[in-house]
C-alpha cells in the first residue's frame, strides 16, 4: 500500500479543507493505515496545541479598547459614510416632517430631550474613560445606597442582583443641569452601563412619564419616571439587556 | 480515547460556526462598529503576534480600524468581512518599519515548489506529551513572519484555505504549500528545542 498520495493531503484533511470527493477515500485509508492515522492524529494535536498556545496570548488593554471605541464613534460622527447617511435618512425625514406638521412647542421639547440624552451619554462615556470612574466601589447595594446619604436630597432602591447577570460596580454623585443626582455603574459581561437617578423636576429632563427606549451612536438607553425620580439607563449593551436592567430597577423602586 | 474522526468533526463544527457567524453579520450589514468590534481582541492578538510589541500592535490595530472605517462604504455586502479586516491589518503591517523588513522575503522563496516530504518521525509525537504552552509560543515567535502568520490564520483563526488566500492575496495552491513548509519549519524548531532541552 502506498501512502504518498494520502500523506500529502493530510494537512488539508486535518484543516477540514479536503474536497467532498476525497473525504471518503481518506477516511478509508486512515482506517487501514496505522502509520498515516498516527500522523494525522499527531498533526491534529499539533494544530490544537498551536491554537491553545496562540489564542489570547496577547490581550488588548481595556484602555485601548475604550480608546478604539471612542475613536470609531468620533470618526463616525465627523465623517458619516454614505451608507450610514442612508440609514439615518428615514429618521431625518421623519424629524423634518414633524417640524413642518407639529407645533414649534413640540419641536422645542424634542430637541431638549435629545440634548438631555446626549449630555447624559457624554457623562457615561467620560466616566468610562476615567481612571476612577466611581467614588464608592462596591458590588453590595447595601454599601452603595447608604453612601449617597447626605449627598443627595432623595433616596432610591437598588435591585438584588444575585440571580441576575448584572453586577454592581459602584456609584458617584453627578451633576446634571446644576442638580445633584446619582450615577451607578453596572457590568454585564464586557458591557458597562450607567444608571442615572435624578429628581424629576419640571423641565429638568423633558421626557414623557412612560418608558422611552432610544438608540443613539450605537448606545442603547431607556428612561422612565417613578416616585418623583427620573431614571436613565445608558450603555453599549443590547436593547434587551438594557430593558432587563431597567425592569430590575423598576421592581426595586416599587418594592421600596 | 477520542477518535480522529470525532476530533476532526469537532474542529469543523467550530469553524463552520465561526464562518457562519461572520456571514450572518455581514448579511445584515449593520454599522461598522457592530461588525468590527467583535473581532477587536483577535485582531489585536494577531497584530501582537506579527509585531511582537504592544505599542506597535496598538498602532497597527488603530490604523487598521481607521482604514477599514474609511473604506467601509466600498465594502461589498456578502463578501467576507473577517478576511477583509485581516487583509487590511496585514497590508498595513507590511508598510510599517517592521513589516518592510519581512515583505522582501514574502515573494521570493519558492512557495510554489512542492513541499519536501514530511518527516516520518514527527517531533510533536515525542514532544507533545511534555510540551508546555511556552514551548509552542517560543517556536511561533522564532518562525519567520510569513510562516507565523499563515499558521495563525489557519490554526488559531481557523480560516479556510480560501479565506487565507483572500487575506494574504495568494492562490489556494500557494496557501497549501506555504502552510506545509511553515509546519515543517515549526516541527524543526520544536525538535531543536527538544534536543536543546535534553
Amino acid at each position: 500500500m502506498t501512502c504518498d498520495p494520502w500523506r500529502d493531503k493530510l494537512d488539508a484533511y486535518v484543516d477540514g479543507d479536503t474536497s467532498q470527493g476525497e473525504i471518503a477515500g481518506m477516511s478509508e485509508h486512515l482506517r487501514t493505515c496505522p502509520s498515516c492515522a498516527a500522523d494525522a492524529l499527531s498533526r491534529l494535536r499539533m494544530k490544537r496545541m498551536t491554537q491553545a498556545a496562540a489564542a489570547a496570548r496577547y490581550s488588548p488593554s481595556p484602555e485601548f479598547r475604550l480608546r478604539m471605541e471612542k475613536s470609531l464613534q468620533k470618526s463616525a460622527r465627523t465623517n458619516p459614510k454614505p451608507g450610514w447617511a442612508f440609514a439615518w435618512m428615514p429618521r431625518l425625514v421623519a424629524v423634518a416632517a414633524l417640524v413642518l406638521i407639529v407645533a414649534s412647542v413640540f419641536w422645542t421639547r424634542h430637541s431638549a430631550r435629545e440634548q438631555a440624552l446626549a449630555e447624559l451619554l457624554d457623562l457615561h462615556v467620560a466616566t468610562m474613560a476615567s481612571a476612577n470612574p466611581v467614588d464608592v466601589i462596591s458590588t453590595d447595594r447595601h454599601t452603595v445606597k447608604p453612601w449617597f446619604q447626605g449627598k443627595l436630597p432623595f433616596t432610591f432602591n437598588l435591585p438584588e442582583l444575585q440571580n441576575s447577570p448584572f453586577k454592581l460596580v459602584g456609584g458617584r454623585v453627578m451633576y446634571f443641569k446644576h442638580t445633584a443626582g446619582a450615577q451607578l455603574l453596572f457590568n454585564l459581561r464586557n458591557h458597562q452601563m450607567s444608571v442615572f437617578v435624578l429628581q424629576d423636576q419640571a423641565g429638568l429632563i423633558p421626557f414623557d412619564s412612560g418608558i422611552t427606549a432610544t438608540r443613539e451612536m450605537a448606545f442603547n438607553s431607556e428612561t422612565w419616571s417613578e416616585g418623583g425620580l427620573r431614571y436613565v439607563v445608558i450603555g453599549d449593551a443590547s436593547a434587551s439587556d438594557i430593558r432587563e436592567l431597567s425592569e430590575l430597577l423598576r421592581a426595586a423602586a416599587r418594592s421600596g | 480515547m477520542t477518535s480522529l474522526t470525532e476530533l476532526r468533526k469537532r474542529d469543523e463544527t467550530h469553524r463552520s460556526y465561526t464562518v457562519g457567524a461572520v456571514a450572518d453579520r455581514t448579511g445584515d450589514f449593520g454599522s461598522f462598529e457592530e461588525l468590527a468590534m467583535p473581532h477587536f481582541a483577535k485582531l489585536y492578538n494577531f497584530a501582537h503576534w506579527l509585531t511582537q510589541d504592544r505599542a506597535a500592535a496598538e498602532d497597527l490595530v488603530q490604523e487598521t480600524y481607521m482604514k477599514a472605517l474609511r473604506g467601509f462604504s466600498s465594502f461589498q455586502q456578502g463578501t467576507n468581512f473577517r478576511a477583509w479586516m485581516y487583509k487590511i491589518l496585514r497590508n498595513t503591517f507590511l508598510t510599517t518599519k517592521a513589516g518592510l523588513k519581512v515583505s522582501v522575503s514574502l515573494d521570493s522563496d519558492g512557495d510554489d515548489r512542492p513541499a519536501e516530504p514530511a518527516v516520518t518521525e514527527t517531533p510533536e509525537s515525542v514532544l507533545l506529551s511534555r510540551a508546555e504552552i511556552e514551548t509552542i509560543q517560543n517556536a511561533l515567535e522564532k518562525l519567520p513572519v510569513k510562516f507565523r502568520e499563515i499558521i495563525l490564520l489557519c490554526d488559531l483563526e481557523e480560516m479556510s484555505y480560501q479565506e487565507i488566500g483572500q487575506t494574504l492575496g495568494i492562490p489556494i495552491g500557494t496557501v497549501m504549500s506555504r502552510l506545509s513548509r511553515a509546519r515543517k519549519a515549526m516541527r524543526e524548531l520544536l525538535a531543536a528545542n527538544l534536543q536543546g532541552a535534553s
